[in-house]
């Protein structure tokens, strides 16, 4: 691995060009990454992107790093192979919400709960954007699209939620408005030992434009998104007027600071081994309408699979020595034949 | 051992086959193996046939509850377990009933009395006692309580209540055949001293059992003779006995060791191909990730992402597990990385027959994937003959950055049959090169890696993984430009592209073996198989020669593709007929191949080819 090169984002652009549909949010979310880049301090050799299927799932062509455009769904199991074996990579996960939520959604969740040291980035537009417009696993029950003209009949899934329920140990939320706050969000889960799981409120302006905008529109997200900052209490609004409080049935309400005083709301504590509170807090919005927390709902240390599994190499090797195929073959009862 | 008043005459047999049957939970399986073992140590060919329900304890005393376990033990080479057993031995009256009809008549039925009361025989379907009636008379029966004098012997140990030391009741029956058949008792006892070392009471009861039952044999004046089959002539050697799935794991740990490169395997638990995850899983040693995955998909994914990251990856699995796979292995035909997937066959379609042994995914192996997705197909044709093919597999895997897929069967995998250690230094090195440098130059003058650059001679592409400075680079799905890898639809790419594949999977013909036959070069008569049925094929075959028939019998390790005189061989022959565990798939491969008129000979019952049942085939053709 090299020693903390010096790169530019020239670096880690591919000579392909991005073949996004014009005014795509895909676009701001790969600028944010090719930025973001030479501030880890990371080699693009030592990096690895892997994705699915799906207008998100381009991405790794237009890294200049390595990278595998897999096949549907599997992008989290292929990179689990890939960080298992090569543990000592930069090993990032990218897919939208069909990809990772429907079809792969098994592995998105085994990949949390076994903790492989994989970064995932999750484009969640809340429709299928390759496939020309059906609806998905995260869109709004009702949802009227050409599989659905009578309206989408599924709860969406909250893919924090979903993560939080997983055992994800990083669990992060951004949108493709902030650059700032997505490249902050985006090191946050890089620097994470486990699974990170960050999901991004993304704009498909073809086929559902402004699904987000009620939440991220510059002259809305004061009032509509809630910031997590770990140690503070968590207060959004125009003029920081709002909060949130946990509430006598454990739940997470959004009150009035006058009426409930500072010292009654929460502070965020990303830390909490116990995942009940980041639950509680992903509630806060049954979609991107109400008023919505981003940032980081939980970073916690848990041991990471693709450590292990190198570590029970060596401790084999310990107790056995390196492999010899002469003496296996002569494991079991064996007899001479003159 | 006393002396007693009438020791049996001892006469010389060169072959026996026993077959052990009870419920499930009498051990029947470990009986059967260690009858094996002893017999295997000793110096006896032998081959061997577990047969057990897919249930892990169907209900007590029913027939479906019957496990099984045939060994055919011989003075001189064989190659099949044997068709119809000398020696039943029936620990319930299930077993007696289910296996019965598969005893050659005149034949010996050693049965466990203490089972045969009113409970058992009614569960077993009897509605009377077939001791007590003449039913038996064409076979030599031998009554034993083999329950009761194991609990009695084991009264007086601590610690072993009567239920427990009912348990023991197999290595009673052990005693009583290992004395029968002279087998060697310290193999077995050696064992029982390993296995149990944790559970002294256990070893103590299993050890009164089993010399209760050898102690049987010679005082209980109930037998006339006692039999030996002597050492068999095999060549100078070490010898192991090896099962089919012990030796593919090897065989792809030797292939790691050969191919100095680390290994990855992705799967998930699938019968009967388990005990390849169970086996690599204790070698870690030799440097093998094993990864329990979350379902099949994610099990050949993952080693696909190992693959890329060059390791030498896996997957292994049986037929329902490979159609899970399909769409992962077309994508490694697409990216033209190593992969190896191990089908062990079972019976199917769906969950089908899970612990029987079929042939039926042989063209689900050719053709089974979306797309044109040509990729290596070989098979095992023996339990020891899977320690060769899975080094094949790795070596034609890394040679074609190919996925390749590995044929064994439900038969081979849980069979086993003394093997010759092969000498490790004669085991070819299959190491191959990962690209460290730019490949091309453009017109400015500017280098660059370009990941579909290919080996004139072999057509296999550039190798770059990750972590190599300067050979970034993209792979993916979509059909890619020839040299650089990048995306393209260009309609005569993609032509191209798919001529590629192909030609580089066919060209493979050049880099394996003629095809293999045996037999009369003269003969009007050829039998063409592969995978296990070559014990059979291979066993009619000699028994027909001996009979004075003319037959040749080719063998197909090679299938995708099939070695390049196989057409040849065909042609000389004025028939020929393939049996096959299947509806007839490779006789459609090879009469669509070469339009030859093969004759297909099928059957699919969960069951092996006996000899017997190809040899009237034989004799039918030739004769």
């Amino acid at each position: 691995m090299s020693e903390a090169p010096t790169t530019t984002k020239a670096d880690w652009t591919s000579d392909q060009e991005p073949r996004w549909c014009p005014g795509c949010g895909d676009y701001s979310i790969l600028t944010a990454v090719q930025l973001m880049m030479p501030e880890i301090g990371t080699a693009p050799e030592d990096t690895v992107f892997i994705s699915g299927i799906g207008c998100a799932a381009r991405f790794p062509y237009y890294m200049n790093t390595y990278g595998m455009h897999s096949i549907h769904g599997r992008a989290p199991a292929v990179a689990t192979g890939m960080a298992m074996a090569r543990p000592e990579l930069d090993v990032w996960v990218i897919g939208g919400d069909g990809d990772m939520l429907s079809i792969g959604g098994n592995h998105l969740i085994h990949a949390m709960r076994r903790n492989v040291n994989i970064t995932i980035l999750l484009f969640n537009n809340q429709i299928y954007g390759l496939t020309k417009g059906q609806y998905s696993p995260t869109s709004e029950v009702g949802k009227v699209t050409k599989s659905t003209p009578m309206g989408s009949l599924d709860e969406p899934f909250n893919p924090i939620s979903v993560a939080l329920g997983a055992e994800a140990t990083f669990v992060a939320r951004t949108h493709d408005m902030d650059r700032k706050h997505m490249q902050e969000t985006f090191k946050r889960a890089h620097a994470h030992k486990g699974s990170a799981l960050v999901e991004i409120f993304q704009n498909c302006n073809v086929f559902n434009d402004g699904a987000f905008a009620q939440i991220t529109k510059k002259d809305k997200r004061d009032e509509m998104l809630i910031p997590l900052v770990h140690g503070e209490p968590i207060r959004f609004g125009v003029d920081n007027e709002m909060g949130v409080i946990s509430n006598a049935e454990g739940s997470a309400e959004i009150v009035k600071v006058a009426d409930v005083g500072e010292s009654a709301l929460l502070v965020h504590d990303e830390t909490r081994s116990d995942p009940s509170m980041a639950f509680a807090i992903s509630r806060l919005a049954s979609g991107p309408y109400q008023p919505t927390p981003v940032g980081v709902f939980r970073s916690v240390r848990r041991p990471e699979y693709a450590a292990n599994a190198t570590q029970q190499l060596a401790v084999a090797q310990d107790q056995k020595g390196p492999g010899d195929i002469h003496a296996l073959l002569r494991s079991q009862p064996t007899w001479e034949v003159g | 051992m006393t002396d007693t008043a009438s020791t049996p005459e001892v006469q010389e047999l060169d072959r026996i086959v026993v077959r052990f049957a009870g419920d499930s939970g009498d051990g029947m399986q470990l009986t059967g193996e260690r009858f094996t073992n002893a017999s295997a140590l000793f110096g006896n060919d032998l081959a061997t046939l577990p047969e057990f329900p897919a249930e892990i304890r169907a209900p007590q005393g029913t027939l479906a509850g019957v496990s099984a376990f045939q060994v055919q033990v011989s003075d001189h080479d064989i190659s099949t377990p044997g068709d119809s057993p000398n020696v039943l031995v029936a620990m319930n009256p299930a077993a007696l009933k289910k296996e019965l009809h598969r005893l050659e008549v005149g034949g010996t039925i050693i049965v466990n009395t203490d089972t045969f009361e009113d409970r058992n025989l009614s569960k077993a379907g009897y509605d009377h006692n077939p001791l007590e009636t003449n039913e038996l008379d064409n076979y030599t029966v031998f009554e034993v309580p083999m329950t009761s004098i194991t609990k009695e012997v084991c009264k007086d140990i601590d610690g072993v209540k009567p239920r427990d030391a009912e348990r023991s009741k197999n290595f009673f029956a052990l005693g009583l055949l290992s004395w029968l058949y002279q087998r060697p008792l310290e193999p077995t006892t050696e064992w029982i001293a390993q296995k149990f070392a944790k559970l002294p009471q256990v070893i103590e009861a299993n050890n009164a059992a089993f010399k209760a039952g050898h102690a049987f044999g010679e005082t209980a004046e109930m037998f006339d003779y006692t039999y030996e089959v002597k050492p068999a002539k095999l060549a100078p050697g070490t010898y192991t006995n090896i099962a089919g799935n012990v030796a593919l794991s090897w065989g792809l740990i030797a292939a790691g060791q050969l191919a100095k490169l680390p290994m990855f395997l992705g799967s998930y638990p699938i019968t009967p191909a388990s005990d390849i995850l169970h086996e690599l899983s204790k070698h870690k040693n030799f440097g093998i990730r094993t990864f329990q995955a979350e379902d099949e998909i994610a099990a050949v994914a993952s080693a696909v992402g190992a693959s890329f990251g060059g390791h030498l990856a896996l997957t292994t699995t049986s037929g329902p597990g490979v159609a899970l796979k399909g769409e992962a292995i077309g994508l490694a035909v697409n990216l033209e990385l190593p992969l190896i997937v191990v089908d062990i066959q079972r019976g199917g379609p769906s969950t089908g027959l899970p612990t029987k042994t079929e042939q039926s995914d042989l063209l689900m192996a050719m053709y089974g994937r979306h797309g044109e997705s040509p990729m290596p197909v070989i098979a095992a044709y023996s339990p020891s003959h899977c320690f060769m093919v899975a080094i094949e597999a790795a070596r034609l895997a890394l040679k074609y950055r190919t996925p390749v897929m590995l044929l064994s069967d439900g038969y081979i995998a849980n069979g086993s049959e003394p093997w010759n250690l092969p000498d490790v230094s004669t085991l070819p090195d299959i190491s191959t090169t990962f690209a460290t440098a730019p490949n091309h130059v453009d017109e400015d003058g500017n280098e660059h890696f370009w990941p579909y650059l290919r080996d004139p001679e072999t057509l296999a592409r550039a190798w770059a993984v990750p972590g190599t400075p300067g050979l970034m680079h993209r792979i993916g799905g979509i059909e890619k430009e020839d040299g650089t890898g990048n995306i393209s639809y260009d309609p005569s790419n993609h032509q191209r592209m798919t001529d590629i594949r192909s030609d580089k999977i066919a060209g493979i013909a050049k880099d394996i073996p003629a095809t293999w036959v045996e037999g009369d070069e003269d003969a009007d008569l050829l039998m063409l198989g592969w995978g296990s049925t070559w014990g059979a094929i291979s066993s009619a075959s000699k028994r027909a020669r001996a009979a004075g028939y003319k037959v040749a019998h080719a063998h197909l390790i090679h299938i995708n593709p099939f070695p390049s005189d196989l057409g040849d061989v065909l042609s000389r022959y004025k028939r020929v007929i393939c049996p096959e565990m299947n509806m007839g798939q490779l006789s459609r491969l090879v009469r669509a191949e070469f339009l030859v008129d093969v004759e297909s000979v099928t059957k699919v019952q969960g069951q092996p080819y006996t000899a017997g049942e190809l040899y009237d085939v034989i004799i039918d053709a030739a004769g």
